[in-house]
């Protein structure tokens, strides 16, 4: 059989007539099971609706459960009813059209001229939208039928079903349309007027919008569950089938027995409700309908709609099979591209074996061992599976022939997905190969928690097993770690030393530090070296060297200090990074050697030696770097931030002076001595100025603190290496938190009524303290009006990331499905790929990957004239 | 342009530093340009018949209209756009 295409889906609205047809029965009673539990005739669970008792056979087709799709049947209702749904569209037809001949308050010439731009538009694929409404504001306002000459009365519409007609127009007297009298002028629009109101004579008929017959979804659609106690319970949908029927049978019975109108009328609207919460219960205007628990029903919209519903919840993402999620935590011991699978998890899992004579012997070693890896299950040509026991081990190991699948455990060596919510790029995603170890978390190496945006305070991560051959071909070739190294984002490495990684080899490269044998050894006892030569003492650099590949490089490095002119190779502060053929000859390795995001070093490698050199490169610098932090220990404590008297008084001098320029500053304002900067007014003058005082007496604070801290400082070197932290952090934590903002300004309140943040202050004051300018530092802590004013420019960040992370989602999603059909093909071209139709002759304008471009640039013409030319410059 | 007097400026589009040149495709190189894309012109990029630039330049529906821009990324990119209605 050939797949088939669809080529349009066409929707249309169910006619009475139509709902019969398709009904197998008759539904009447609201009773559902008899005193023996069995399926009541024209009940709700009526076995002619189909069966879900595995015992029952379905009357209509014969089927037992499992092989019946299940049956529609129907309710008559008593009297008409209004659909929820197509109220809006009655309430336009209505107003649109004369009330005593149906037809619509518009001239016909006009009414075709509409049709024609409806068509035109329909055509381009636009949306006529607007047009449909300009015909509801004209005819509307129709006072007289340009047809019959009829006077026409105002429609009003209550949500979500009631229709008014204003009789008088002076007293505003009301008088309600029952859905029969609805029901009975739409039936008068005639075909040729439908297209003016965006409808389609084919498929619709207006009438067809209130219902006579209501539609009763098979029993399959909502089954009902067995409880614990042997209680059946049933599913939402059919207590409101029940409810339907039971009103409709006692209005009845009711005009059967020459009921008092205003009952018949009661029990009409309790009609209503029951059917329009059937369809949607949180329609607004009306109390949804309750179980006796309280909770809301889910009915029919409630299937569909959100999260959890039918599109969001089972379409566009479903749970699935060979699969598994637990939390994560770091090891860096195994490489970067595989990932620890606790032993539970590995059980669970499984991974198919083809059979065929060249692997016959290989997948029974797996049937016949008793314990994991050991074959779960086989699976015979005829499709039938059979789990894999003690007992039967030997029986089915013999029987094995090419054709039959064995299905095995997870272990060492497979290929694996290993995913991060929220996955918003492709290195969300990659695979890895897995190591089977004890515990119950996925174990990852720190290095690949950029690409991943993971940590270990409780993050938990996906892990997905590819089944076929192909789809672990493909998952090797393309998604692999290690192909992954460099992002298309920006062209650099995503994937490098995160913090201890770069403390580690800033501590073992920095200077010339001598290390023994003894502790060169302990150093690179975790990394695969096959030879290192015979020394009494090695450097740091020496020590780095041995683990990088023969690549030629020269830049400046992250603790640069940014000299007016660089001293290059002599510069005293060792940050100048030169290696030559492998050799670490000058400089610190620190974040912009070796960082993820910044790493020059993994950029050269993976550009010169590719994946798999720069994989094992990232493998040996992050377990050397460990093992060297741990080798010469590595803390802060509180005391980190101390700092001297002397620095204490320094500091506390500076602020006191940039405060007393702040208040010079608001005199000379005061004074009307201010001079206006250009383009800004006065007021606008003196805040940039006041804040402009106080910020560079914030700087100078931390650079005195910094100086007294001094490079041995444990903080310090985190800073400046990149690790963690900045010079910032510190300027805050040991001398001055400095200005708190709000939308970029110093903290205000109260222009109209008090003038001042709070009442510890004058009206009026402009001063640096009165507006949010903290002067303790976090060590030495905040009174409580700076923590005040800490609190609300804090605020204002917690704000910004939740607004933030919303609509950048929103927009992802957007992005996501707009852009999913396009494809770079081979001849560069971006196609949309049902239609063919191209979007850019050339990918990006250049046909660059911008993987594989260096830095965003298509070329690095520096380095291939160094590389052409020879490696001095 | 009409000025008071009657007198009138014409206004070149493409004389503007941010139009892009634009150029009509001859019936050959159009053959061989939907050769080399292995497209039929439906496929192609669309602009309307009522583009000032496409009037200006004289195009008709169904031709295809070729586009040099300045690009960030490639310095020259080129463009093709079919003329519609
Ligand atoms: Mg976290
Ligand atoms: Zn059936
Ligand atoms: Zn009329
Ligand atoms: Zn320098």
């Amino acid at each position: 059989m050939y797949p088939k295409r669809i080529s349009a889906i066409k929707f249309e609205v169910l006619s009475p007539q139509e709902m019969r047809r398709m009904s197998v029965a008759k539904l009447n009673n609201p009773e559902t099971y008899d005193d023996d539990g069995f399926p009541v005739e024209g009940g709700l669970m009526d076995t002619r609706l189909g069966v879900i008792d595995p015992g029952l056979k379905c009357k209509t087709c014969g089927g037992k459960y499992g092989e019946c799709p299940g049956h529609f049947g129907h309710i008559e209702l008593a009297a008409p009813v209004i659909h929820v749904g197509y109220a809006k569209i009655i309430a336009r037809l209505l107003s649109g059209t004369c009330r005593e001949c149906g037809r619509i308050l518009m001239k016909d010439d006009r009414r075709d001229k509409f049709i024609r731009e409806i068509e035109r538009l329909k055509a381009l694929g636009q949306s006529y939208e607007d047009v449909l409404k300009e015909i509801f504001r004209i005819t509307k306002a129709a006072k007289k039928c340009p047809h019959c000459g009829a006077e026409q009365l105002e429609i009003k519409f209550e949500k979500p079903t009631s229709f008014y007609e204003v009789i008088d127009p002076e007293t505003k007297e009301e008088q309600k349309l029952t859905p029969k009298d609805v029901r009975e002028r739409l039936e008068k629009i005639p075909n040729d007027d439908l297209p003016a109101f965006g409808l389609d004579p084919k498929s619709v008929r207006p009438e067809w919008f209130v219902l006579t017959v209501l539609p009763v979804p098979p029993v399959t659609v909502r089954p009902s569950i067995i409880l614990e106690t042997g209680q059946r319970s049933e599913d939402d949908l059919t207590h409101k089938l029940v409810d339907i029927i039971r009103i409709n049978q006692r209005f009845l019975e009711n005009r059967d027995t020459g009921a008092p109108q205003q009952i018949l009328e009661d029990l009409w609207e309790l009609l209503q409700y029951h059917i329009t919460t059937y369809f949607d219960n949180e329609v607004s205007g009306i109390p949804p309908a309750r179980h006796r628990s309280g909770r809301p029903l889910k009915t029919l919209a409630q299937r569909l709609k959100g999260k959890d519903g039918r599109f969001r919840g089972s379409l566009s993402g479903k749970r699935v099979n060979f699969s598994a999620r637990t939390v994560i935590s770091p090891d860096p011991c195994i490489s970067i591209c595989e990932v620890g699978v606790p032993e539970e998890v590995a059980k669970e899992l499984s991974v198919p074996i083809f059979v065929t004579p060249n692997n016959l012997d290989f997948a029974r070693e797996f049937l016949r061992r008793r314990e994991s890896p050991k074959a779960s299950y086989v699976i015979r040509p005829d499709g039938k599976r059979i789990r894999v026991i003690d007992s039967n081990r030997e029986e089915i190991a013999e029987k094995l022939e090419p054709g039959w699948v064995v299905e095995r455990e997870l272990m060492d060596g497979d290929v694996v997905l290993f995913n991060r919510q929220p996955s918003l790029h492709r290195m969300s995603i990659m695979a890895h190969y897995v190591r089977v170890l004890p515990y119950k978390t996925f174990r990852l190496n720190p290095a690949v928690c950029p690409p991943y945006n993971a940590d270990f305070d409780g993050d938990e991560m996906n892990l997905h097993v590819p089944q076929s051959l192909e789809a672990q071909a493909e998952a090797k070739i393309l998604m692999a770690v290690q192909e992954h190294v460099l992002s298309p984002r920006f062209g650099g490495p995503i994937i490098g030393g995160i913090h201890d990684h770069i403390t580690g080899l800033y501590l073992l490269t920095r200077g010339e530090k001598k290390f023994s044998k003894e502790e060169a050894m302990d150093f690179l006892r975790a990394v695969d070296l096959s030879e290192i030569p015979a020394k009494e003492e090695y450097t740091g650099k020496e020590i780095f060297s041995f683990i990088l590949p023969k690549i030629s490089i020269r830049f400046k490095a992250e603790i640069c200090q940014g000299c007016a002119v660089c001293k290059e190779e002599k510069c005293e502060n060792d940050a100048f990074v030169v290696i030559e053929d492998g050799k670490l000859l000058k400089g610190t390795i620190d974040e912009k050697a070796v960082g993820a995001f910044k790493g020059i070093v993994i950029d050269e490698i993976m550009r010169k030696f590719g994946a798999a050199v720069t994989r094992k490169f990232i493998d040996d610098m992050t377990k050397l770097a460990i093992r060297v932090i741990t080798r010469l220990g590595f803390t802060i404590g509180i005391d980190d931030e101390d700092i001297p008297k002397e620095a204490v008084q320094q500091i506390e001098e500076t602020i006191s002076e940039a405060e007393k320029r702040a208040e010079e500053l608001i005199k000379a304002y005061r004074e009307g001595n201010l001079e206006p900067m250009p383009g800004r007014s006065v007021e606008e003058t003196l805040e940039m100025r006041i804040m402009q005082e106080l910020g560079k007496a914030r700087d100078r604070a931390g650079k005195i603190a910094g100086r007294y801290l001094g490079m041995d400082n444990s903080a310090v070197i985190m800073a400046v290496s990149g690790a963690r932290g900045s010079m910032l952090n510190l300027t805050q934590m040991a001398a001055c938190i400095g200005q708190q903002s709000v939308r970029g300004e110093r903290l205000t309140r109260g222009y109209a009524y008090t003038h001042r943040t709070t009442s510890h202050f004058k009206p009026m004051d402009l001063g640096a303290k009165a507006k949010g300018f903290v002067r303790s530092s976090y060590k030495s802590g905040l009174s409580p009006i700076e923590f005040f004013f800490h609190a609300a420019g804090g605020r204002e960040g917690l704000v910004d990331t939740a607004v933030r992370t919303s609509q950048s989602g929103y927009l992802q999603r957007r992005m996501i499905n707009a852009l999913q059909d396009l494809k770079v093909e081979y001849d560069g071209t971006v196609r949309e790929q049902t239609s063919g139709v191209i979007v850019q002759f050339k990918y990006g304008e250049d046909g660059v990957d911008p993987m594989k471009s260096f830095r965003g640039k298509a070329l690095d013409v520096k380095r291939i004239v160094k590389e052409v030319m020879g490696v001095k410059e | 342009m009409v000025f008071k007097g009657g007198r009138s400026m014409k206004v070149s589009l493409q004389d503007h530093v941010l139009v892009p040149k634009h150029e009509i495709l001859k019936e050959e190189e159009v053959e061989e340009l939907l050769k080399l894309l292995r497209v039929s012109k439906e496929q192609l990029p669309k602009i309307k018949a009522s583009d000032p630039i496409v009037k200006e330049i004289g195009a008709k529906p169904g031709d295809v209209v070729k586009i040099t821009r300045k690009s960030l990324t490639a310095g020259v990119s080129i463009f093709y756009r079919l003329v519609v209605e």
